[in-house]
């Protein structure tokens, strides 16, 4: 997902917690929210940290592939609607930085991790945006794939987590149905368009399962998270639940999924479907993908070259403070 | 870190419906002026709000939990809290 | 979704002026290059998306881009109806080349650095703010009802660019001498604002809008006393004032931008996106 892979600790048994680790347990089984300044183990803590950073740089990197085309939107109102919605991820990294923030970390600290490497984001991200019809398909694919991991985890442990993802998915919910909007616009369009649209499907399939991560069944650091309600559902889960309502989805445009491997499975109620080339997904996580130099560089380079604007409002507002307080004095 | 980092600001907005001011999130900001700008900026996007309070989060003075008692007391109210503003739209989850 | 909306004008008002044939092929020029100057400088900010020196900031950028394109769909919404020829807004942005295009020279530049960026802003928001400010009494009613819906957007951005020149020209050296610089760069294109030709003189004669001219006083006062806050020097009057944008005659940069925002409606005639 938007935080895929992300390393936790090893599963404990109930015998080897401390007691207040007990008490701890025993709350979030209860569903009670964990507050920041609440006592937490330091194991979730710090996959908290991880977890939350991940997304929230997921979703400013995010802005990118879909900023690509902000000025070759077709016409006023789809430029509005994209600009739009390409702002609203930088307000959910926002949203998302300010809940890791509670944890003990700066935003400055986790955007130097980003830019050193330190720290990941989704691999999706790391693919291009080729014509028009791939916003179509981000909207549709990517975001829906997100919105499925991000619905529960508005009932994660973490206080703040939880209503960063509330707040992101009350509005997010206009973000899937545009992209599907422009895919349903170009399925129905002139034969280019449906071809571009087949196409976008073709290159978005594979990458949008790869965002929920490897199977982790058997995965001991997922059993943790599970345990502490940091993750909700299993990769596989998820998986299987998108691909279950995608592919009606896909159908109704009168698209194929790119799968000859793809059908229904009347025993389990689900689709069967082949596993994306976990490889390749190693390879993007690596930083061998696509574009993840062309996206590393542009968030690194913006940052960069916006130092002096920070650093130019930060001694004004410094100046001003000084310069206040010396008024005072001179009042008095 | 070698340079500074915008000060953190907590945000609350007053709605059209002459509710209280609530606890909407965070931002960063140089200083107070700037955190109301930008408080208007990311908070009130989708017309969410008539009125904007920030104050620097260091000023903010929070309950703590004490030691024991409460940390294990489930009927006891959580100590330090933001508000959950947004009922779950129905949308949610669906297309 | 919300903002995308905002071009649409469900039930528009009664105004002769729509429909005033001796009146139109100025006053359709006159929208043109409203709607123009909004969608061009709109396009330019929209560019930082993404790229921006802080969240808050990116968010903050991409609403002014958003006011200027939802103004844009409006201005350029009237001038469709006002040649009556079934041109609507994205026909008018998408389907013009440079030589029909009636921006100001200023809102075309690159966007340089964040100091040029909010510079640029400044100097266009202080003159859009007062021209919009004497539209709300427009004897025309559509435009009256643009400018009164525009001039509350246009408000907030002269408050937030003004703003932020006064901060990062009193802020750190480095930020006072990028923001001289940025001043130094756009001067010469100011004087465009207020250069009043054949066009301006019939939609001002017939009470549409002021003379561009009358704008002057009024911008300078805004410009000085900020620029003073900043503790940034006034140029003088620019020697050879840039011009030509609001009669088609543009700056190498305008034919890139339109090469790139206009490539799917040209490459693909027709479609529906």
């Amino acid at each position: 997902m938007y935080a895929q892979m992300v390393k936790s600790e090893g599963m404990k048994s109930r015998d080897e917690m401390t007691p207040e680790e007990q008490a701890f347990q025993d709350r979030v089984d209860r569903g009670e929210k964990i507050e920041p300044k609440e006592w937490m183990p330091e194991g979730y803590r710090k996959t908290l940290i991880r977890q939350i950073g991940q997304h929230a740089h997921s979703e400013i990197v995010g802005q990118l592939p879909e900023g690509n085309w902000i000025t070759r939107a077709p016409t006023l109102e789809r430029k509005a609607i994209l600009l739009a919605k390409v702002q609203d991820e930088a307000g959910h990294g926002l949203y998302l930085y300010s809940a890791a923030e509670t944890l003990g970390v700066s935003r400055d600290e986790l955007t130097e991790k980003l830019h050193s490497g330190a720290m990941k984001y989704s691999s999706i991200f790391n693919y291009p945006t080729l014509t028009w019809a791939d916003m179509g398909a981000v909207g549709w694919l990517v975001d829906g794939a997100a919105i499925m991991n991000q619905v529960p985890l508005q009932r994660t442990s973490y206080g703040p987590y939880s209503r960063a993802m509330i707040r992101i998915c009350k509005e997010e919910s206009f973000h899937q149905r545009q992209g599907y909007a422009i895919m349903m616009k170009m399925a129905e369009g002139t034969p280019a368009q449906k071809e571009m649209a087949q196409d976008a499907l073709n290159r978005f399939w594979y990458p949008s399962l790869m965002m929920f991560g490897p199977s982790d069944a058997e995965s001991v650091h997922s059993a943790q998270s599970i345990a502490w309600k940091i993750k909700i559902n299993t990769n596989d889960e998820l998986r299987q639940k998108f691909v279950d309502q995608t592919v009606p989805q896909a159908e109704y445009l009168g698209l194929s999924i790119p799968d000859d491997n793809l059908r229904w499975n009347e025993e389990k109620g689900g689709y069967d479907f082949s596993e994306p080339n976990w490889s390749e997904f190693f390879e993007v996580i690596k930083g061998n993908g696509p574009c993840n130099r062309e996206r590393m560089n542009a968030r690194v380079k913006a940052w960069d070259d916006g130092a002096w604007f920070r650093e130019g409002l930060y001694a004004h507002a410094e100046k001003a403070a000084h310069r206040r307080a010396a008024a005072t004095t001179a009042a008095e | 870190m070698s340079r500074k980092e915008w000060p953190l600001w907590e945000v609350f907005i007053r709605g059209q419906h002459g509710l209280n001011h609530r606890h909407v999130g965070s931002l960063h900001a140089s200083d107070a002026e700037m955190a109301i700008h930008h408080a208007r900026d990311v908070y009130t996007r989708r017309k969410e709000g008539v009125s904007i309070w920030v104050v620097k989060s260091n000023d903010i003075t929070a309950s703590s939990p004490s030691e024991k008692g409460p940390l294990f007391d489930p009927a006891e109210s959580k100590a330090y809290r933001h508000p959950t503003f947004f009922d779950i739209p129905d949308e949610v989850g669906h297309m | 979704m919300e903002k995308a909306a905002t071009g649409a004008i469900l039930n528009p008002v009664e105004d002769r002026f729509v429909s005033d044939d001796a009146l139109a092929p100025a006053f359709f020029e006159w929208l043109c290059r409203m709607g123009d100057s909004a969608l061009v400088l709109g396009h330019r900010v929209s560019e930082w998306c993404g790229h921006a020196p802080a969240l808050e900031e990116d968010i903050a950028m991409a609403n002014t881009a958003l006011d200027l394109i939802g103004h844009t769909q409006m201005w350029l919404g009237l001038a469709g109806e006002v040649e009556d020829k079934g041109r609507d807004a994205d026909a008018l942005a998408y389907l013009r080349d440079a030589l029909q295009f009636r921006n100001l020279l200023l809102c075309e530049l690159p966007n340089g650095d964040m100091g040029v960026t909010i510079m640029r802003q400044f100097l266009f928001d202080a003159r859009h703010y007062a021209l919009l400010m004497r539209l709300t009494g427009s004897v025309s009613p559509r435009v009256a009802e643009i400018a009164a819906k525009a001039v509350k957007e246009a408000s907030y951005h002269l408050e937030r660019s003004s703003d932020l020149v006064v901060r990062l020209g009193d802020g750190t050296d480095e930020s006072q001498r990028r923001m001289q610089a940025a001043l130094g760069q756009l001067w010469p294109y100011v004087d465009e604002m207020f250069v009043a030709d054949a066009v301006d003189e019939a939609v001002a004669k017939a009470g549409i809008a002021p003379d561009p001219s009358d704008l002057k006083a009024e911008w300078e006062e805004t410009v000085r006393s900020v620029l003073a806050e900043a503790m940034l020097d006034m140029p003088g009057p620019a020697g050879f004032a840039q011009t030509g944008g609001v009669i088609g005659r543009h700056t190498e940069h305008l034919g890139y931008i339109l090469a790139e925002m206009q490539f799917l409606q040209r490459a693909y005639p027709g479609a529906r996106w």
